[in-house]
């Protein structure tokens, strides 16, 4: 099992905002969390990519504990991550956007002498060009369309090499075909390379189209999990959707 | 000996209360506008100026005194008006640094403008009437004007109190401070509002400065000498916050009042102190909070673009004119090309940081500073040669880098910039009250080269050897991954982070670095000098260096050397030709915040742009 999350508790003040979730992704598999807005899911993916340390519970990387961990160390451990709002450094190029992750991997941010420009770009090449950017290398991130910049966050999240992809609603910001051409995307990756991905998402069309499982989150608790077709057939996860969920789901 | 300490404590109350009328303006400026207005010693200084006018020229007794000094505090109001108008409404959306420097550049204008109209020697004004003498407080004689001062600060406070709650406008000004996009949204005039509070600080400001016209001479150093102060306890305070501003200032004041009698040695650095280990504690003050939206801050900055070869051609040129033409010069010319490259690596030092890496320093003057006084020191205690002097002065600034780097990366924009200037005055003040080590005022004289060096050419050369390899070095960093890795930092702190970059590690060997870079700097200038003295560590100092690297442009690679040849040249020109030229110098800084932003080495690049 590439990631398995045991019990996790996390509460701000007075308010539980996780409470138990367990959840368990294989190599190569998506798995979806998914529930209305204040479920816990943020919380939930903060307190696996070390931003959040949980109060109570353990995340367990390839049998490694990595509980509390900053977020540079999980993604030293095989952990790579894509943001809700695309985080790119602005100032350089997708090629080497893909470089500095490069760079990072190989421990050589602190080389003082070496011009980046000099690097072989071979590898940071292939990269986008799995993700279809290669054509697009030389053009500064500040300048990309939206669904371009989500596929420069791919590729320098797969810079090193990792085992778990977490992806904070990966569509969210893109157009409907576009969508469905990223999630394609990242499942064909994920099955070649055998990298385990937990993603969340709105957009339940994405979800139902693309997770192998899904779990349910509601007011911190986990309400439900199986394959899509399960899921959408639990009365619980309709009540939480349609019915009286709306009383406490947001906006 | 109690009695003692009592009338030490109440004459701390007294500084308190004046230290709290040029806070409290500073404060509530802040925090409406975000804007630090370091010129807002400079109408402290007018305040006092104006009253001494006013209250001279008019008949003497109670009328005469306090309808001269409110008087003051109106007109300087007025004149906080047209600073507001004229020039702060153009950039609020600028850059903090760029609001410090313009306002930097008034502060220049003004001190001008006041030696032209009241002259260089220190006035002295009346004593206020009816409150000449002085009362018994258990046997102990105490000034009755301090003892008025005392309930200045309280009741001003508690006025300020009741406009801001009691009043629709002061209901505004405190939504505003907590949330200024959503005032804007909810249709209040802003423009007005941002006037009204900037003439109120003013005021404030005004009636600081004219209130001290009994206590001291009026001076042309009170503006920075107050500014200082005020600034250390606005952030005590917390930015933005008035009750905290009153604490600070009681704290600060009772702090100086005890510190004579404790500490003499370094009154002037425990003020310093203080706030640094507050800013440590608690980043935003005692009651201040962090500012609201810090991530809308997040500003896009464009890649390096590659040399145009008309640029590249001039760059050799230039380097060809720095190596060949000094033979035929004369020792004045050599002095000033010595000087030059000097600058060029104390910029490129600043810029470093400032470019690449994001980070505001206002006391840049401290490592170029300690890089001078490690070698002097050497050379006056241990009699070291130059070669060894010019080895410990990188040590000692990167030294210093070690330490105040530790703790001002950790902070952003104005908080940071607050405290490098803090670690910058403290260094500053230890070279001026330590006297057995430094020689205070005095300096230290003697510091000159070995033999083979002491031809002006020799250490031209010397000179130009070490700065032009050094800013090499640097900007070979800058194109190396940790150059990289500084600006990935910079551009996106969460993605750096989830790419295992320690944002903190990178940016502290960063401080370090320019550190060290300009501590060679200050090294090499102790010699060309023969001498080194506290006011290479002082405020001017520092905004030197982020003048050079703003007038070059800071998101530019040649920035820095175009900006420290620039300003050197403007400033050299300046104080030859001019009488007055920290006014035109003022103006010039005036004119490149509102005109070119981007600096020199940027509008040439925008303009090639469009040629091409």
């Amino acid at each position: 099992m590439t990631l398995r999350v045991e019990d996790l508790h996390k509460s701000f003040g007075g308010v539980q905002a996780v409470a138990g979730v367990s959840l368990e992704v294989a190599a190569g598999e998506l798995v979806a969390l998914i529930g209305p807005n204040g479920a816990g899911k943020s919380t939930c993916f903060n307190m696996l990519n070390g931003q959040l340390r949980p109060d109570r519970g353990r995340v367990v990387l390839k049998g490694e504990d990595i509980t509390g961990l900053p977020p540079r160390a999980v993604w030293r451990r095989g952990v790579g991550r894509t943001f809700q709002i695309t985080a790119t450094f602005a100032s350089m190029s997708v090629l080497e956007n893909v470089q500095m992750a490069l760079l990072s991997h190989r421990r050589r941010l602190f080389d003082l002498w070496r011009p980046v420009a000099r690097e072989d770009p071979a590898e940071a090449l292939a990269l986008l060009a799995r993700v279809g950017m290669q054509a697009q290398a030389g053009r500064p991130c500040g300048v990309l369309a939206y669904g371009d910049l989500k596929r420069v966050e791919l590729a320098i999240a797969l810079a090193n090499a990792p085992a778990l992809l977490l992806m904070d609603e990966p569509t969210a910001g893109m157009a409907p075909a576009e969508r469905v051409a990223l999630m394609e995307l990242t499942a064909r990756i994920a099955r070649d390379s055998g990298i385990a991905v937990l993603f969340t998402e709105h957009d339940m069309d994405v979800v139902f189209a693309h997770a192998d499982r899904i779990l349910v989150l509601d007011r911190g608790r986990p309400i439900a999990e199986g394959r899509p077709a399960e899921v959408r057939a639990d009365a619980r996860v309709r009540e939480v959707y349609l019915g009286t969920g709306a009383t406490h789901g947001g906006h | 000996m109690f009695e003692n300490l009592l009338v030490q404590g109440l004459s701390g109350l007294a500084s308190a209360s004046s230290l709290f009328l040029v806070a409290s303006g500073l404060t509530v400026i802040f925090g409406v506008t975000r804007i630090v207005n370091f010129a807002h010693g400079s109408l402290y200084m007018l305040g006092a100026y104006l009253a001494w006018t006013l209250v001279t020229n008019l008949p003497r007794g109670h009328f005469g005194f306090w309808g001269g000094v409110l008087a003051a505090a109106l007109i300087v109001g007025v004149v906080g008006v047209l600073i507001e108008v004229l020039l702060l409404r153009r950039i609020y959306k600028a850059p903090e640094l760029f609001q410090l420097l313009a306002t930097f550049g008034v502060v220049l204008i003004v001190q001008d403008l006041a030696l032209m109209i009241w002259g260089p020697q220190d006035l002295l004004g009346p004593r206020a009437p009816g409150l000449r003498g002085a009362t018994e407080i258990l046997g102990v004689r105490f000034p009755l004007y301090e003892l008025f001062l005392i309930f200045v600060g309280p009741v001003v406070l508690g006025l300020l109190w009741l406009l801001f709650h009691r009043t629709r406008w002061g209901t505004r000004v405190r939504a505003a401070t907590a949330d200024r996009e959503m005032v804007g949204a909810l249709g209040v005039n802003q423009r007005l509002l941002f006037t009204t509070v900037f003439f109120l600080g003013a005021c404030l400001a005004g009636l600081g400065g004219a209130l001290q016209l009994p206590r001291e001479s009026v001076n042309l150093q009170m503006d920075l000498a107050i500014i200082a102060e005020a600034f250390v306890v606005v952030v005590i305070g917390g930015l933005g916050s008035l009750p905290g501003a009153f604490l600070a200032a009681l704290l600060i004041g009772q702090m100086q009042a005890f510190g004579i009698l404790i500490f003499p040695k370094i009154t002037l650095v425990l003020a310093f102190l203080v706030m640094a280990v507050v800013l440590i504690l608690r980043p935003y003050g005692l009651l201040g909070r962090p500012p609201a939206s810090a991530h809308a801050a997040q500003v896009v900055e464009p890649p390096y673009p590659p040399p145009s070869p008309a640029f590249r051609a001039l760059g050799l040129a230039t380097v060809a004119v720095a190596l060949l033409l000094p033979p035929f010069l004369g020792d004045f010319a050599l002095i000033v090309f010595t000087e030059i490259a000097i600058m060029v690596l104390f910029a490129a030092s600043l810029h470093f940081i400032m470019g690449p890496g994001g980070m505001a320093s206002f006391g840049h003057a401290a490592y170029f500073g300690l890089g001078a006084y490690g070698a002097a020191l050497l050379v006056k205690h241990v009699a070291a040669p130059m070669e060894i002097g010019l080895l410990a002065a990188p040590f000692a600034a990167g030294l210093a880098g070690v330490v105040f780097g530790w703790f001002c990366v950790r902070l952003s924009g104005v908080y940071a910039a607050m405290l490098t200037l803090a670690f910058a005055q403290i260094a500053w003040s230890a070279a001026f009250q330590w006297v057995e080590l430094t020689g205070g005022d005095n300096g230290i004289l003697g510091v000159w080269p070995s033999d083979w060096a002491r031809n002006k050419l020799a250490y031209y050369y010397l000179a130009l050897l070490l700065c032009l390899g050094a800013t090499l070095l640097l900007r070979r960093a800058i194109m190396a991954p940790f150059g990289y890795a500084l600006r990935a930092g910079r551009d996106s702190p969460l993605r750096a982070e989830a790419i295992g970059m320690d944002g903190f590690r990178i940016r502290w060997v960063a401080f370090i670095l320019a550190a060290v870079a300009a501590g060679i700097a200050g090294g090499l200038f102790a010699y060309a000098k023969g001498s080194v003295f506290p006011t290479y560590m002082a405020i001017p100092r520092s905004v030197d260096a982020l003048l050079m690297v703003l007038l070059g442009g800071v998101q530019t690679l040649s920035g820095p050397i175009v900006g420290a040849l620039a300003y050197t040249w403007i400033h050299e020109q300046l104080m030859r030709l001019f009488e007055l030229w920290r006014l035109l110098l003022g103006a010039v800084i005036l004119l490149l915040v509102l005109f070119f932003p981007q600096g020199l080495a940027g509008a040439a690049q925008r303009a090639a742009e469009k040629r091409a």
